[in-house]
């Protein structure tokens, strides 16, 4: 492989792992608050937590557009106040793959988190804990199979995002060029061979991810 | 020290629990059969469940009253807890099941000391050990000495002994009755077994479908119980028939 090439294989990673890295605590608030408690509009935040997994990848990235935009609410307010650009930069890719993985996320976090028996928690109380406690020391630690195995699938739906980046961000080498829309430009240049050398790198990884995943979950139960 | 359960009602799923009783004795008891609230009733002491209206009160500490939206949270009211699935951490090892909720003796000086209630229990052999490898014996000895190391002001033990064969109900029983003599510690049991009531309990409270429909010393009102609660015809004492 190419130096090129290992760059778009490197920066896939790293920005796959960043994005994942945000969406870490509100995914973990979210799935917690949906597994453990009782709230009004509950299922209108489940719902829209859910879209992005149903929605067309072009049209959410194009929601991300009109968001992050410099005339987006969001993308206006991170270019005046900060002087930050979103589209068109590697900003605008964890972006896309933060809002496209959250879904995966969060159910992956929520059915761990509804996995541990509400009784410990509860007798944790008894025995003087504070809620932060119970959280630290009970529910985290036996959902911690769980949460892993959701976040390695989320980090796996990141590494294949193409859509809504492709939007956001373009396609520009060396800046935004992620796996997936490398391997898209190359089959367009008709150079099939790049092409599939770096879609064996993808299904390695991919696989590796997905694989250690259904460990973590397979022992989801079994701390 | 005095247990007061005054004013409870709670809508359950068929029936509706209502209890207003004091209770005076160290060892005491709620007995009915499978269903009757008697879980619900513990649950409500130990402040994991809220009703709509209740007045619990242990000794001078009022720990619930909804006249008066009081509630003290379960963290704070000092009352231990053995559930009757024993609720044992499984990602903790027995000796950090038993620290979790340690106070160390604190203002009880030294009667929940660690190494007291470990040998109290004959837990030393095991302290070590995970909890996945424990007889259901050793589990109930774990459960019990970690509810005891919080220092608990009241004890609630709720089935502490189904699932186990008579000669370990036998020596769990004697293990509750060293525990309550040496370290004070008043003890509220939950069970639907006459023999057990009448074993370990100085005073009981029946419970049918929600309601108190007897309370007084075992002995006498358990002693011709058939050996099991079940449910009575509406109308009619449990233990009869």
């Amino acid at each position: 492989m190419s130096a090129e090439e290992w760059q778009v294989v490197a920066f896939t990673l790293r920005v796959s792992a960043f994005a994942i890295l945000l969406i870490l605590p509100p995914g973990l608030a979210a799935a917690w608050l949906l597994a453990r408690r009782r709230w009004a509009g509950k299922s209108l935040v489940e719902t829209l937590i859910t879209l992005p997994l149903v929605m067309p990848p072009v049209a959410t990235g194009l929601l991300l557009l009109k968001l992050l935009g410099r005339r987006g609410p969001l993308g206006g307010l991170l270019h005046d106040r900060f002087d930050l650009d979103v589209i068109f930069t590697w900003r605008a890719v964890v972006a896309a793959m933060a809002v496209m993985s959250f879904p995966l996320l969060v159910r992956g976090a929520r059915v761990a988190f509804e996995g541990v028996d509400p009784r410990l928690e509860q007798i944790a109380r008894t025995l003087g804990a504070g809620e932060t406690r119970v959280l630290l020391t009970i529910t985290l630690p036996l959902a911690r199979n769980g949460i892993l195995g959701g976040v390695l699938l989320a980090f796996a739906r990141a590494l294949g995002e193409f859509g809504a980046t492709i939007l956001v961000a373009g396609n520009i080498p060396g800046r935004t060029s992620t796996l997936s829309l490398s391997i898209y430009q190359l089959v367009q240049l008709g150079k099939d061979d790049d092409a599939f050398r770096l879609l064996a790198v993808a299904v390695v990884i991919a696989f590796a991810a997905v694989w250690v995943s259904e460990r973590f979950l397979a022992r989801r139960d079994a701390p | 020290m005095r247990i007061g359960l005054r004013h409870i009602r709670l809508p359950l799923h068929d029936f509706i629990l209502e209890v207003d009783v004091e209770i005076t004795a160290g060892r005491a008891g709620i007995f009915g059969p499978s269903g009757a609230g008697k879980t619900t009733l513990l649950d409500l002491v130990a402040g994991l469940r809220r009703a709509p209206s209740a007045s619990i009160r242990l000794g001078d500490r009022m720990l619930t009253d909804t006249a008066r939206r009081l509630t003290v949270p379960a963290r704070a009211r000092r009352i231990g807890y053995v559930p009757q699935d024993l609720a044992l951490f499984p990602h903790l090892s027995v000796r950090g099941n038993l620290l979790y909720g340690a106070r160390g003796g604190g203002e009880a000086g030294g009667r929940f000391a660690f190494d007291h209630v470990v040998g109290l229990l004959d837990l030393g052999p095991l302290v070590e050990r995970g909890i996945a490898g424990l007889s259901g014996g050793e589990k109930q000895r774990v459960a019990l000495a970690r509810a005891l190391l919080s220092a608990p002001e009241l004890l609630l033990l709720d089935e502490p002994l189904s699932g186990l064969d008579r000669p370990r109900r036998d020596r769990v029983l004697a293990y509750l009755r060293q525990v309550h003599e040496e370290l004070q510690v008043p003890l509220l049991y939950v069970s639907h077994h006459a023999s057990e009531m009448i074993a370990l309990c100085e005073e009981v409270v029946v419970l049918d479908r929600g309601r108190v429909v007897a309370q007084g010393a075992p002995g006498a009102l358990l002693g011709s119980a058939p050996e099991t609660a079940r449910f009575s015809p509406p109308g009619t004492l449990p233990l009869v028939g």
